[in-house]
């Protein structure tokens, strides 16, 4: 016993020492294509610095809670790893940079002169009072609908649907083939808060969409209650066991030729082709009703703590995530497109080259439900209100409890 | 017993063994199919063509957890062990005014959902900089261990005649001669009954792991299982392969043990 | 010098030997409850709040609107017919294992151990299997997990949509049902352990005694073995009550809070409130209502205890 103890300690103690020459990355990209392009983005990092070894730090379950609520003790607790993932927006504002814990990046922009190479969208959602916090490493678009092309052809749906009366009318002719007509499972409840909220865009509009969080849209606004009585409308096409799965089930559906049409993000479709589909061949896609000339950002970002143990190697991660070769490289594995507007096209699929033709030219609009327009306290009381809204079907509680949430955590 | 009653009871058995072999038909099947097979459909089907591929995966990436458990988890046990062992004998045999408060307030303890302390502890850690170690995780359990521990030793010991360690002071033994010469020797099915416990609670434990570690080299093995499922596609049959490599030290030290387990279990923790 | 009586020194020496437990409980426990407790009634509902750390004392107002809540009303009946049910499945079965293993029928000891092994497995792990079986699946054409294996014995009408049911009798959601199963599956090998250790220590001269008095076997039971078997019945209910009452890992990877929170429990709303939203003093006040929950069935149990030790 004792002896193992001495082995312990020594072994410890010799971790210790290496200690020095380090970067810790945190994150939740724990598997999949997210694991493989964080690991083809470190390799990146080795190409310019072989003697800095990476640490990468992973927590994963539940997109990201799991990972929030450690960093979240461990920010506290002033041990900050030396970079790490956050959606950009209120989730890093709100909670990290008002509380001055962050260190602006915008002068490192500028000294490596990319600050023009993003959407000026996209770093106002990263700001806070002028000063940038956070680099974009990848966008995913959250206003999109994945649908099954076989079935759509079967029931005879040529034109795609692209208002709400439309879609509900396409929605009506699935039901009647017996088909499920949405896909939805929001066994971890987002989901479903995330269909909401591109409904919201779609009755709000981009321009008042985005003005919910500054105080120039009121949560009165006719289109807060529209959303409500549309996703309502939604509910009677969505299939019956939603409770029991997960986003990754719902989209399957579609995939086993169940389900017609998925509204989801378009971490969907690298779904989709890990299972074996081909984009526009099996599948097809369109952006949710209503919502054309708009572009739901759902971001991760890095940005840079204060007391980092090891602030240059912070910085030169930094670097690396926002060059062309670094976006390039994590991007085509991840699944998703790139936040800089000058990366090589030739590298993503038909897809994404869609989403980041939109990119460069639709209205961005932050995402609730993924961090950027609201603070978390938000969020969640967003979720738990659609949650209990889709039993209850109760419009003017539901209103309700948005509009005392909206009073509690938006100013 | 009646042949009939015999036969009763053993369909009885048989029938509540289905139901207990249910889930881990489920676990064991699952684990053996290639990714392809692995859906909710075919659940109830067994592999088409056995894989060892997700054991072989799991272990690739859960062997160095499962080395953080052990070192979390031996220690853990032992010292608490221990402790409790010695406490129990204290509490049992030298009673002194207010013992029996002290071990009322040391028993509440063991039932205090971690929630209820759970910042406190991190901020604890963070302060005598042992956060993010496996050595702080190896404190807590100790520490939150020691009422179930205590408790079953106490009981365990109220069962030895208090004649026998009388007569053994009345020698001129001290209380450590005494614990080490009368009682330790006697104590194994006591022993037995808090290592499985506390091995098994340590080593399934997961708040407290999950929010105490977070570098990945650190965590143990409940961590690094959840850790196996990436937020896009989850390989279950490297998931369930996991989860029984997991499974198997408890196993082990429940069929190593299990012979001494009721009998522990009669001598200690059940009296009311 | 003042020569100390044998006696005492060991009892002084003996608190000695308690003193760094007492001090680590005392710190771990006692205090870091007290640092909770003082958390929930403050304002720290942000993050930003918390790291300032100025504290404003806002009284019971975290308490009042959490009993105010829905979601945390919801919490509360399912809690309370959560372990209601657990508690009396986890020892009737128990009990009818017990019995039945306790006649020393050939392979006993198989079985035996085959019912303790789930309590060998991590909740997390277990909740996902159950998470399968009780899936509903898209009825009536593809069904899943339970429904399947219906459907395939030909069973279709027993088919159901589980833990997704929205459906309550008196504030008992149905959609628990499927939980309490898993919970029961889990720690019922425990409690059957127990009463077999009860009864195996049962003096087998006052059986045969009786036996030679003509009794029957169901007499012997109700008069000799349950009488033994009370005292471990209500610590069994002490250790699956507290484990109820603070279920987490199993309800959390199993079903989550379910549509409408039919499956949700206050831990889950703790770690939710806490981590996600951030709101620390309202997490703090719904673990502080947990323990206040366990307290309740706890506290008395240890105090008749101690009172009985005492009077001995």
């Amino acid at each position: 016993m004792k002896k193992v103890l001495v082995i312990l300690v020594v072994l410890l103690l010799s971790y210790a020492a290496f200690a020095s020459n380090q970067l810790e990355i945190f994150s939740w990209w724990t598997g999949g294509g997210e694991e493989e392009g964080l690991l083809a983005l470190y390799d990146v990092f080795h190409k310019y610095y072989p003697d800095v070894e990476i640490i990468n730090a992973t927590v994963a379950g539940g997109a990201g809670t799991n990972a929030k609520a450690v960093l979240k003790t461990r920010m506290l607790g002033g041990n900050p790893p030396d970079s790490f993932q956050v959606h950009g927006g209120m989730e890093l504002i709100d909670t990290y940079v008002v509380t001055g814990m962050m260190e602006p990046i915008t002068g490192l922009l500028e000294q490596w002169g990319i600050k023009d190479k993003f959407p000026a969208d996209i770093l106002r959602i990263c700001s806070y009072n002028g000063e940038i916090y956070s680099i974009p490493v990848n966008v995913h678009r959250g206003n999109v609908v994945f649908y099954n092309k076989a079935i759509l052809e079967e029931v005879g749906i040529k034109e795609l649907p692209a208002t709400w009366p439309e879609f509900i009318e396409a929605l009506k002719k699935i039901k009647a083939a017996g088909y499920v007509p949405l896909a939805l499972g929001d066994k971890n409840k987002w989901t479903a808060t995330h269909l909401f909220e591109d409904i919201l865009l779609s009755t709000l509009g981009a321009y008042n969409y985005n003005g919910l969080w500054n105080g120039r849209t009121s949560f009165d606004h006719q289109g807060v209650k529209e959303a409500l009585e549309i996703f309502k409308e939604l509910m009677n096409y969505i299939n019956e066991n939603h409770a029991s799965l997960t986003w990754q089930d719902a989209t399957l559906l579609v995939f086993e030729g169940k389900a017609a049409f998925n509204v989801m993000g378009d971490w969907a479709e690298g779904y989709l082709k890990t299972l074996g589909w081909t984009p526009g061949k099996e599948f097809g896609w369109m952006t949710v009703p209503g919502t054309k000339g708009s572009f739901m950002v759902v971001t991760d970002t890095f940005g840079l703590p204060k007391n980092a143990p090891h602030r240059e190697n912070a910085i030169k991660w930094l670097k690396i995530i926002s060059s062309v070769e670094g976006q390039d490289t994590f991007n085509p594995i991840k699944g998703s497109i790139p936040a800089r507007i000058d990366a090589d096209k030739s590298l993503y699929d038909d897809y994404l080259t869609w989403s980041m033709n939109d990119f460069a030219t639709n209205a961005l609009c932050p995402s609730i439900i993924h961090g950027s327009a609201a603070p978390e306290g938000f969020a969640t009381a967003l979720n738990d209100t659609i949650n209990m809204y889709i039993t209850t079907k109760d419009v003017k509680k539901a209103l309700r409890e948005i509009t005392y949430a909206a009073e509690d955590y938006l100013e | 017993m009646s042949r009939v009653s015999k036969l009763f009871t053993y369909i009885l058995l048989i029938i509540f063994t289905l139901f207990f072999l249910i889930p881990i038909y489920v676990l064991i099947s699952t684990s053996f199919k290639p990714l392809q097979e692995v859906s909710l459909e075919k659940m109830w089907f067994l592999p088409l063509k056995a894989s060892f591929q997700g054991f072989v995966k799991a272990f690739q990436k859960l062997s160095p957890n499962l080395k953080n458990s052990f070192i979390l988890v031996i220690p853990a046990t032992i010292i608490s062990a221990l402790v409790g062992s010695i406490n129990g004998y204290v509490l049992s045999k030298i009673k002194f005014r207010g013992s029996n408060l002290l071990f009322t307030l040391i028993l509440f303890g063991m039932f205090i959902p971690y929630q209820s302390v759970l910042f406190p502890v991190i901020r604890f850690l963070q302060s005598i900089n042992l956060y993010g170690s496996i050595w702080g995780l190896v404190i807590l359990h100790i520490i939150y261990g020691l009422p179930i521990t205590t408790l079953i030793f106490r009981n365990y010991y109220a069962e030895v005649p208090t004649e026998l360690i009388e007569a053994a002071h009345i020698d001129g033994a001290g209380i450590f001669k005494v614990y080490w010469k009368v009682l330790f020797p006697i104590s194994l099915p006591g022993f037995v009954v808090v290592i499985i416990w506390q091995f098994t609670n340590i080593w399934n434990e997961f708040l407290f792991a999950v929010t105490v570690t977070s570098d990945p080299t650190k965590q143990p093995i409940t961590v690094a299982l959840v850790n196996l499922a990436g937020s896009k596609v989850v390989e279950w049959n490297v998931q369930m392969a996991g989860a029984l490599l997991a499974a198997l030290p408890t196993l082990l030290v429940y069929v190593l043990l299990g012979k001494y387990f009721l009998r522990g279990l009669l001598a200690g923790s059940v009296k009311g | 010098m003042i020569q100390i009586k044998g006696s005492t020194r060991r009892r002084l020496l003996g608190f000695f030997i308690l003193l760094p437990t007492l001090i680590s409980l005392g710190i771990f426990v006692y205090g870091f409850i007290g640092w909770t407790v003082r958390v929930s009634f403050s304002n720290w509902n942000s993050f930003s709040k918390l790291m300032k750390g100025e504290y404003i004392f806002v009284g019971l107002r975290n308490y009042f609107r959490l009993f105010e809540d829905p979601r945390f009303q919801t919490d509360l009946w399912n809690t309370l017919f959560f372990t209601l049910f657990f508690i009396l499945g986890c020892l009737s079965l128990g009990i009818l294992l017990a019995v039945l293993l306790d006649k020393g029928l050939k392979g006993s000891r198989i079985f035996q151990n085959l019912f303790l092994f789930p309590m060998a497995i991590s909740f997390v792990v277990t909740g996902t299997v159950w998470s399968w079986i009780f899936a509903p699946g898209i009825l009536p054409k593809f069904p899943q997990g339970m429904n399947l294996l219906y459907k395939l014995l030909g069973l279709e009408s027993l088919q159901w949509s589980w833990y997704t049911s929205t459906v309550s009798i008196f504030h008992f959601n149905l959609a628990l049902i499927p939980v309490i199963i898993a919970a029961i599956w889990q720690l019922s090998g425990y409690t059957m352990a127990m009463y077999l250790a009860g009864l195996r220590g049962i003096d087998q001269a006052l059986i045969e005694a009786a036996k030679v008095d003509g009794a029957t076997s169901r007499q012997i039971f109700w008069r000799i073995k349950f009488p033994i078997l009370r005292p471990i019945t209500l610590s069994a209910m002490i250790i699956l009550g507290h484990i109820s009452l603070k279920i987490f890992d199993l309800v959390y990877s199993m079903t989550g809070s379910g549509p409408n929170n039919v499956t949700d429990v206050p831990a889950i709303y703790m770690f939710e409130t806490t981590f996600r939203a951030n709101k620390y003093a309202t997490g703090s006040a719904i673990a502080i209502v947990m323990l206040v929950m366990v307290a309740v069935v706890i506290v008395p149990y240890l105090v008749s205890s101690m009172k009985r030790e005492v009077s001995k």
